[in-house]
């Protein structure tokens, strides 16, 4: 057990712990004392009115943002004893560590083609001098392959980023974060673009993907947030309004009044 | 000829390169064929190439392989930088420093010790800085590391910092415009304002000898291709797709755990080496470096040569040095006074309406003759089947 800066003590299964944190630009609190606590292997879904702090919080927890206040703990799986403050990284680091992300805006890279992007993306060694004597190997194929079929994207392996749609590049990014085999995964807005039917297959490939590792999901598409089935975080001001299931903070009325009943 | 040599590892890099397949051909083609006409036809043939068209040749060489160093830094990682004369400049005076103690007691006061310019100063001993440049491979060894570590520290300073885009120009062109100001300097010792010139001999040669400028040649010609080869190499890698990738989204690239600064650490340091190379090639071939190397025009100049040619393509660039080097040398010929007009013309036109260059323009062209060569072909096929 560890003691947060509240005096309330952290369980042992946690993952990621958000203590206290602030951000502010020119004053303005994007992020505001927020507390959040994600355990091992849970798949988690953010929901928050635009300028919530949603995006901010990932950029805090990627390295890429460095709060003013407060800490962000994690629990590597190999060293369970000690945690690491991961505001001392940067986004390199971070990633890692095991933590990747998926942007808001999709961005893969344009002019590699997907199979490129995705082994970009595998997992292994990240020096200059690693990568410029690396050779694909069997295994390192074969989970390619396996990916594009997940992500349906196998017909368009040869393709240029470029040339995706919209909803392809976020399952072009999707299967890139899973080939960098990361613990955290962080998935800003996946299903915007996305058709009703791609939007259910990608909160299926979401909770298959939460089996294994832990998923946090921010998304306003409440139809997804519903078949997702999980726990729901709801954001408003840069600090936490409510959190419980999905018709726990459905029915809370500061919920209602901030987001939901606009 | 490499080619040849290397067999299948040389076959595998260029796979997918025709551009680079066709531009190496012809490049170690041309070299014989003008290295023949030069050597064994007389000179009283029309076909003979006479020496100064060689080294002419020679010097545009360099430029190639200068704006090759340009293209794996801008084409393929996204630093423009406008800089790149420095490197260039400095692997020269490296070559000219060797060169000038070559003189040894042949020049103008006779003194045995010290170059021309240093006894005009009066000055009684070599300075620390030129110990050591009296043997070639020491200067060789300066003409990769002097530009090398300079680039090193510059990238190491400005990398980490995540200083890009334009910011990152300005100051390799500061870089420049700082070092051709120190370089005029007499006191800083390379000869001031006359740079070093002079030269006698390399490694015993003759440098004024036909044999010796048409060695020079092909010594310019095999750089080119190897450095191509090498920075194929680099581009065809998984590395060369990292560089891809910060080029085009360079914080996403950090977020899938690359350390971006390394990346283009590597590849600054890679392409300062090799255009101190093209400078150590140049430098003997026209005779003479001078501070106005480092002058950024040089350096605006070599962009606009890779721009002109095509970026991101290798080939593209060298291409596109070897025609404005040319265009350069028919019009300071012909209308001296016009071709700093026609080169920045030639940079509006091709940034307006050629973004990819002349190859982005042939290759297209090239390519649809071809599938229209094949086509008859097929159809044929198709009838019988
Ligand atoms: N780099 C920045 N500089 C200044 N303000 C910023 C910056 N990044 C975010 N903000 C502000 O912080 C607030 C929170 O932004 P954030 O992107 O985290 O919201 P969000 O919850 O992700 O919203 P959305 O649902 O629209 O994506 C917004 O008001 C935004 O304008
Ligand atoms: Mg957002």
């Amino acid at each position: 057990m560890v003691e947060s800066t509240h005096g309330k003590s952290i369980p042992d299964d946690t993952l990621l712990y958000l203590d206290s944190v602030t951000v502010s630009f020119d004053g303005f609190k994007a992020l505001n004392d927020l507390s959040l606590l994600i355990r091992k292997g849970e798949l988690r879904a953010m929901i928050g009115p635009n300028g919530a702090g949603k995006s901010t919080m990932m950029d805090v927890i990627t390295g890429k943002t460095r709060p003013d206040e407060g800490k962000v703990l994690y629990r590597q799986a190999d060293n369970s004893s000690a945690d690491t403050d991961l505001t001392r990284f940067d986004e390199a680091a971070v990633a890692n560590m095991g933590i990747g992300r998926k942007f808001q805006k999709p961005s893969v890279i344009e002019s590699l083609t997907v199979w490129e992007n995705l082994e970009l993306a595998l997992a292994g060694r990240r020096s200059p001098f690693a990568t410029l004597f690396h050779r694909i190997d069997q295994t390192d194929e074969q989970k390619i392959s396996d990916t594009l079929d997940l992500i349906h994207l196998a017909e368009r392996r040869d393709d240029l980023g470029a040339n995706l749609s919209h909803g392809q590049k976020q399952w072009l990014e999707i299967g890139m974060l899973l080939l960098q085999e990361p613990e955290l995964l962080l998935v800003d807005e996946p299903a915007a673009g996305m058709t009703d039917e791609e939007t259910f297959r990608t909160a299926d490939l979401l909770r298959e993907i939460a089996r294994e590792r832990s998923v946090v999901v921010v998304e306003h598409d409440m139809e997804f947030i519903r078949a997702l089935d999980c726990r729901v975080t709801v954001l408003h001001e840069g600090h936490v309004l409510a959190e419980g299931s999905l018709d726990h903070v459905q029915n809370n009325q500061q919920v209602i009044d901030v987001y939901l009943g606009r | 000829m490499t080619t040849k040599l290397q067999g299948g590892s040389v076959t595998r890099l260029l796979l997918n390169d025709r551009g680079g397949r066709w531009f190496l051909a012809t490049l170690a083609i041309a070299t014989v064929l003008v290295l023949a006409l030069n050597l064994l036809v007389p000179e009283s043939s029309p076909l003979h190439v006479s020496t100064y068209m060689v080294t002419l040749l020679g010097k545009y060489l360099c430029y190639g392989l200068l704006a090759l160093a340009l293209d794996l830094v801008w084409g393929y990682c996204g630093i423009l930088s406008l800089g790149h004369g420095a490197f260039f400049a400095l692997g020269g005076y490296a070559m000219g420093m060797y060169l000038m103690r070559q003189i040894g007691d042949r020049g103008v006061y006779g003194n045995p010790d010290l170059p021309d310019f240093m006894v005009f100063l009066d000055w009684q001993t070599l300075p620390w800085y030129w110990q050591g440049f009296d043997q070639f491979w020491f200067a060789a060894l300066m003409v990769l590391l002097v530009p090398g570590v300079l680039a090193f520290l510059f990238g190491w300073l400005a990398f980490r910092s995540r200083v890009t885009g334009v910011y990152l120009s300005i100051i390799t062109q500061a870089l420049t415009y700082a070092l051709m100001l120190m370089f005029f300097q007499n006191d800083f010792g390379f000869g001031g304002n006359n740079g070093l010139t002079d030269f006698k001999d390399i490694l015993g040669f003759d440098l004024q000898a036909d044999s010796t400028r048409a060695v020079l040649f092909l010594l310019s010609s095999l750089a080119l291709i190897a450095g191509y080869l090498l920075c194929r190499a680099l581009v065809n890698s998984r590395y060369g797709r990292v560089l891809v990738a910060v080029r085009d989204a360079e914080s996403r690239t950090r977020f899938l755990g690359y350390r971006v600064e390394h990346f283009k650490l590597l590849a600054f340091v890679v392409s300062a080496m090799l255009a101190g190379i093209a400078g150590a090639l140049y430098v003997p071939q026209v005779g003479i470096i001078n501070p106005g190397e480092f002058s950024p025009i040089n350096s605006i100049e070599l962009v606009i040569w890779v721009a002109i040619g095509g970026r991101g393509t290798l080939f593209g660039a060298v291409i596109g040095a070897l025609m404005v080097s040319y265009a350069k040398t028919w019009f300071t010929g012909a209308f001296p006074e016009v071709w700093l007009f026609a080169l920045g013309a030639l940079f509006v036109v091709s940034t307006l309406w050629l973004p990819k260059g002349l190859v982005g323009v042939v290759g297209p062209v090239l390519e649809r003759w071809r599938t229209h060569r094949q086509q008859p072909a097929l159809k044929e096929v198709a009838d019988h089947g």
